[in-house]
């Protein structure tokens, strides 16, 4: 299931390539370029092209490309455990929804005596509560690098201390993913509350400044768009680099056998905690990113089912590849995009029939199927195509 | 119970320092159930020692408590006479020197041989370690030499999940025999093997043993019977017998309990 | 959240029979009892009214009360008001009413209850009062419901007394305290009596008062209590020191009394919540413990069966309208078998090809969750449809301590556990059982014995459906049905699985019991959310303890 390397093959698999570029693969490559070239290219054509050019992309559309690569980096976090370690997590939209809340808390700092009540200290539903002073942990929230700080730190944290907890204890397949499921449950219902002092059911918005720019404007959405398009190519870097590590091939052992991995002295719950904390942050990072492009976060995105939704990307796309995950997270929310828009009463259908379907049929996602579709065609200008892709015999089993 | 090699409790402290393995009065239960009941069981260092009995005889549960998989009720067991094994887990326990070979074969199927034989190499096993390491000259020369040794040089490449019934022991033996283990415990190590195959591990492992302890779980006789050492008879969590494979054989307690009465 | 109920101005033809019988009964039994005896004294009295000075008139009007005639309440009232007429003809009494045109007035013949409707007024003279009068006839007017003939009444008149700060109703308790023969009525007219006097100037009537009010521990005479003990100025109400300590010991006695009995209730509450979890997770104690299948679509089996319910009671309504009592016991066959159809549908069409695999079981299993919720949703739409509570299980039992036991919650417990029994049979007593046991434990060997496992499979997965739909007809009283209703129940139903032990029954149960109880015990300290919060971290924690939950079979899991 692992699509270790599809560079050309060395004469032995042995230990870490040491060349950056031979470390990434194909697919990772493709992705790499173009998410840096959007990086630049999109928000070059939204600033400079004539709004009548049929290149210039419009200032929502860029936004909404901005959520999808948001959730692309969520894919990736989750394949990163999911993939290659073997823990499913149906909890990552907890990390993601903290990160966004961090963001969001630091937004709302941000909009000072712009809010109805006019009050610099209190964010407007502070106020509403008859709330006399700021609670204690939104204290340092108005200083951006404290903010993005704690984008990375407290899903970090959570995941640490669950991790931590869960792997040492070994709790495993099924047990793990209801558990996961039950922290974003219980997340859900304690971010509902306004005793918590995050704004309760409606959650944070209406949010007016980043770092001294109006949110709404379109340099802003360039830049966010930009940083979202550039963080997924770092995040797809930074996973790459982990599984073909040594590292990696630990993960993988102990996903296909970890009383083996256990009985070779690895310190099963040691590799799983890193693995999970490392995609914890990424998917707050990705939350921090989306929230200032929708300019909502709400206690909503806790729920289990955002989290699921979440893996069937990762599956669609095609798990333990990473640039699959990225790959089904935008195919998937295109998909729900147009759906919702042309077809309401469908999607529901066919979300449902996706998740069916590509268990049933498709279990190594589009990312194990469109390479060996490559491969039938062989010779000519597909042949060479397919070339790209072409495995080491052994490996193709 | 013969217990020929049991250390009286007194004064045992002497008796400790040339034993590889000390297992003294371990009793584990399951519900009630008990799978081993007061067992002791000695291993010297540089032998070799084989390990039968009927099913549920407490063959995988022994190995069990020794490897740190399961904590034993009550009961000692030491290794190299100093180290208790009961309040170490399995990470721990393997790094002190100890392999385990699983009764099913069980290798990393999605890496190739030699990633599988590289991973089991001794060395640091920590995360951080991990991140960076890479095999350098010496260690590539030790993968080539466990790879000639088990026979898998041809296939160094190929996936694990690839490999025969056979090919897979034998891959999970040379994952141990990298680790440099003082003591290996082998679990039906020559089940799904031709006959050919069943020779050529007992000539591996007889080669093996002197250097390193052995303790083999079988159910094949000739295969033990090739061996030619040292056999223990388990049953009901006990030791039942002990002594050559034709002493245990002719002995009308195991007789009756691999036969019934 | 129930809406209307469909069976609104169904004729019901046994019923009305009864009704007549009922009617016609009561009248014979009027004839019989009543009006003979006590009419005569009532109506005799009442041209007294009417006569000599205002003296002779108050007197008159105290000896029609104490005939005791429930009557006598409107003609006083009327009294007090001007409202009260005398036919000049006769001298015959009549009650009149407002709202009559001038000249005319609107009258009742207070023996007999019959409207005499609007009459000439120059017929009829009103009877004059004065103050003096007036406020004898108000005084009678307040004694007179305790000293009526229904004894709930007199209870219930007593009751309201309690804690008034008319000092004059004393003395009419007294009176009527006097006369009374029951001794539930006596005792809430003694409580009632103590809550004036505990106000009295005289400190032994206060002590007298606050001893007796330590007979009837609960919230009100609490708060009367605690009011005593309210400083103001720094002098407390009660100026008595002895009185203060024989209120406070009272008043500990109290919230002793008062804490246990919000145990209980809590107790109750948490059985029913429990019995509720039970009923949602007993079939995933099946098609999850038992089978292994992690069935994300668990909560959508139970919307089914919900759904189920609501058509049942539609057909029903529509055709069968005399059957109505009975729908919820043919909803439950229905129900079992929609879930049970849909469930060997899922099973065989999916589940099957994913043994083995239990993550992508999940996955599978929640597409099927998508897909039934908006099914359900195109069938009936997004919102709430309402599912009818059959009289036998509407109203409550009230307990004088305040817990409510409503009877559809009763009722739900009891059916968790004739479902649970029935359960036990299904896998203890049939051939399907123990195929279904000899299965889970060894496939291969099953198989080898010419069990067709894929069958047993099949019904297996079944059969816990069909459970989940029959907790659907139960739920269905209790919650909203709309197509998100199993959504609501799926994380807490895996909870009560993993936490009682996978594959166990008793361990469900002790699960499902435990989780409720606990809920609901914490719920009066930390609120429903938190407690809820609470609960589900402590079963996070639980499970890194032991990880195969409550009741886990240990064993040898060798390369697990």
């Amino acid at each position: 299931m692992t699509e270790t390397s599809s560079s050309p093959v060395p004469a032995s698999t042995l230990g870490t390539p040491r060349s950056f570029v031979a470390r990434m693969d194909t697919g990772g490559r493709i992705l790499l370029v173009l998410s840096i070239a959007a990086a630049f290219l999109v928000p070059m054509s939204n600033a400079w092209l004539p709004a009548s050019s049929a290149f210039q992309i419009p200032t929502w559309v860029l936004s909404l490309l901005g959520k999808y690569l948001c959730y692309a980096l969520l894919a990736l976090a989750l394949d990163l455990v999911w993939g290659f370690c073997g823990i499913l997590s149906l909890g990552h939209g907890a990390f993601f929804a903290l990160g966004g809340y961090a963001m969001g808390m630091y937004l709302m700092r941000q909009i000072g005596t712009r809010g109805v009540y006019g009050n610099a200290e209190l964010p407007d539903f502070m106020v509403f509560l008859n709330w006399k002073e700021l609670p204690w942990y939104w204290y340092g929230f108005e200083h951006f690098w404290f903010a993005m700080l704690m984008v990375l730190l407290v899903p970090g944290v959570l995941a640490l201390v669950f991790g931590w907890f869960a792997f040492r204890s070994r709790v495993t397949g099924v047990y793990l993913s209801i558990i996961t499921q039950a922290l974003t449950y219980a997340l859900l219902l304690a971010f509902f509350r306004n005793d918590m002092g995050f704004g309760g059911n409606n959650g944070l918005t209406d949010f007016k400044d980043i770092i001294g720019f109006d949110i709404q404007s379109d340099g802003v959405r360039r830049t966010l768009f930009a940083s979202s398009a550039l963080s997924l190519a770092l995040g797809y870097v930074i996973c790459r680099l982990l599984v073909t590590s040594k590292f990696g091939r630990v993960l993988v052992s102990i996903r296909d056998a970890e009383s083996r991995a256990r009985f070779l002295g690895y310190r099963v719950e040691h590799y799983k905690l890193l693995a999970f904390v490392v995609s914890a942050m990424m998917a707050g990072l990705a939350g921090a990113l989306y929230v200032p492009q929708v300019g909502i976060i709400n206690p909503s995105e806790f729920s289990p089912a955002n989290s699921i939704e979440a893996v069937i990307w990762v599956a669609v796309g095609g798990r333990g590849t990473l640039y699959g995950a990225a790959l089904g997270a935008l195919v998937v929310n295109f998909a729900k995009s147009w759906f919702t828009g042309a077809l309401p009463e469908v999607w529901l259908y066919l979300l449902g029939a996706l998740f069916i379907c590509t268990t049933l049929f498709l279990p190594r996602g589009i990312a194990g199927v469109v390479p060996r579709l490559f491969k039938r065609f062989d010779g000519g200008l597909v042949g060479l195509i397919s070339g790209l892709w072409r495995r080491p015999k052994e490996d193709a089993r | 119970m013969s217990g020929l090699e049991r250390a009286p409790v007194a004064g045992a402290s002497q008796t400790f320092a040339d034993t590889i393995l000390y297992v003294d009065g371990v009793t584990v239960s399951f519900d009630g159930f008990r799978a081993l009941n007061n067992l002791s069981f000695v291993v010297a260092p540089g032998e070799m020692r084989a390990v039968i009995g009927p099913n549920g005889a407490g063959k995988t549960t022994f190995m069990d408590c020794v490897t740190g998989k399961t904590k034993p009720d009550k009961g000692t067991v030491l290794f190299r006479g100093t180290t208790d094994l009961t309040k170490m887990d399995e990470a721990a326990i393997t790094q002190l020197g100890i392999g385990r070979k699983f009764q099913k074969p069980t290798v990393f199927e999605t890496h190739t041989v030699e990633t599988n034989i590289e991973l089991a190499l001794a060395g640091n096993r920590s995360v951080f370690t991990s991140l960076f390491w890479r095999p350098g000259t010496a260690e590539k020369a030790r993968i080539d030499e466990i790879l000639e040794i088990v026979g898998l040089s041809d296939r160094r490449t190929m996936l694990a999940g690839a490999l025969s019934h056979g090919q897979k022991q034998w891959l999970e033996i040379g994952m141990l025999l990298v680790q440099d283990p003082e003591l290996l415990f082998l679990d039906e190590p020559v089940a799904g093997m031709t006959d050919a195959e069943t020779e050529q591990t007992a000539i591996l492992l007889r080669r093996i043993a002197g250097k390193q302890s052995v303790v083999v779980v079988e159910h094949d006789m000739e295969f033990i019977r090739a061996l030619g050492v040292k056999v223990t008879v388990l049953h009901e969590g006990s030791v039942l017998a002990e002594g050559s494979i034709d002493y245990v054989q002719a002995d009308p307690k195991v007789i009756e309990v691999y036969l019934g009465r | 959240m129930r809406l209307t109920s469909p069976r609104g101005g169904v004729p019901r033809h046994g019923r009305r029979f009864l009704v007549i019988l009922a009617v016609l009964f009561f009248q014979a039994a009027l004839l019989l009892t009543a009006h003979p005896s006590r009419a005569d004294e009532f109506s005799d009295g009442l041209p007294a009214l009417a006569k000599g000075s205002y003296d002779d008139k108050i007197a008159a009007a105290s000896a029609l009360v104490a005939t005791g005639d429930d009557r006598a309440g409107d003609v006083v009232k009327a009294f007090s008001a001007g409202n009260l007429y005398v036919r000049k003809s006769d001298g015959a009494i009549f009650v009149g009413r407002d709202g009559a045109p001038s000249g005319q007035a609107l009258l009742t013949d207070p023996v007999s209850g019959q409207d005499l409707g609007a009459v000439s007024e120059s017929d009829y003279e009103k009877i004059r009062v004065n103050n003096k009068v007036r406020r004898a006839l108000d005084e009678l007017a307040g004694g007179l419901a305790l000293l009526g003939k229904d004894p709930a009444k007199r209870k219930a008149a007593a009751a309201g007394l309690f804690g008034t700060s008319d000092a004059s109703q004393a003395g009419r308790l007294t009176t009527a305290l006097e006369k009374e023969k029951d001794k539930g009525v006596a005792a809430a007219m003694r409580r009632s009596l103590a809550s004036i006097n505990i106000g009295d100037p005289d400190p032994a009537k206060r002590l007298a008062a606050v001893k007796e009010l330590a007979n009837s521990p609960d919230q009100q005479v609490r708060a009367l209590l605690l009011s005593r003990l309210v400083e103001t100025n720094g002098k407390p109400a009660e100026p008595d020191e002895e009185v203060r300590t024989l209120i406070d010991s009272t008043l500990s006695h109290i919230n002793l009394t008062l804490q246990l009995w919000n145990i209980v209730g809590s107790l109750y509450q948490g059985l029913s919540l429990g019995a509720v979890l039970l009923l949602a997770a007993i079939g995933l104690a099946v098609t999850f413990g038992v089978m292994g299948v992690i069935n994300m679509a668990h909560g959508e089996m139970i919307m089914l069966g919900a759904y189920s319910t609501f058509v049942v009671q539609q057909v029903i309504a529509a055709h069968a309208p005399w059957l109505f009592q009975w729908s919820l016991a043919i909803a439950l066959p229905t129900a079992f078998l929609v879930s049970a159809i849909v469930g060997i549908v899922i099973e065989r069409g999916i589940i099957r090809f994913l043994y083995g695999r239990p993550l992508e079981t999940l996955l599978a299993t929640w597409g099927v969750s998508l897909v039934l919720q908006q099914a359900v949703r195109s069938l009936f739409g997004p919102s709430n449809r309402a599912v009818v509570t059959p009289d036998f299980m509407q109203g409550a039992i009230e307990t004088s301590v305040g817990i409510t036991l409503t009877y559809n919650r009763l009722y739900i417990i009891a059916f968790a556990v004739v479902v649970l029994a029935a359960l036990f049979m299904v896998l203890q007593r049939t051939p399907l059982g123990l195929q279904m046991r000899a299965v889970t434990q060894n496939r291969r060997m099953a198989a080898a014995m010419g069990i067709p496992t894929a069958r047993v499979d099949a019904f297996t997965f079944g059969l816990g459906s069909g459970i989940a739909g029959l907790a659907g007809v139960a739920l269905s009283q209790i919650d909203n049905v709309s197509p998100n209703l199993g959504q609501g129940y799926i994380v807490d139903s895996f909870m009560v699985v993993v936490f009682g032990g996978v594959g166990n029954l008793w361990g469900t149960v002790a699960g499902a019991l435990s989780l409720g109880i606990v809920n609901k015990l914490l719920e009066p300290f930390a609120g429903a959310v938190l407690g809820k919060i609470l609960v589900l971290v402590a079963i996070i924690l639980f499970i890194q303890k032991r990880p195969r939950g409550l009741f886990a079979l240990k064993g040898r899991s060798v390369e697990a």
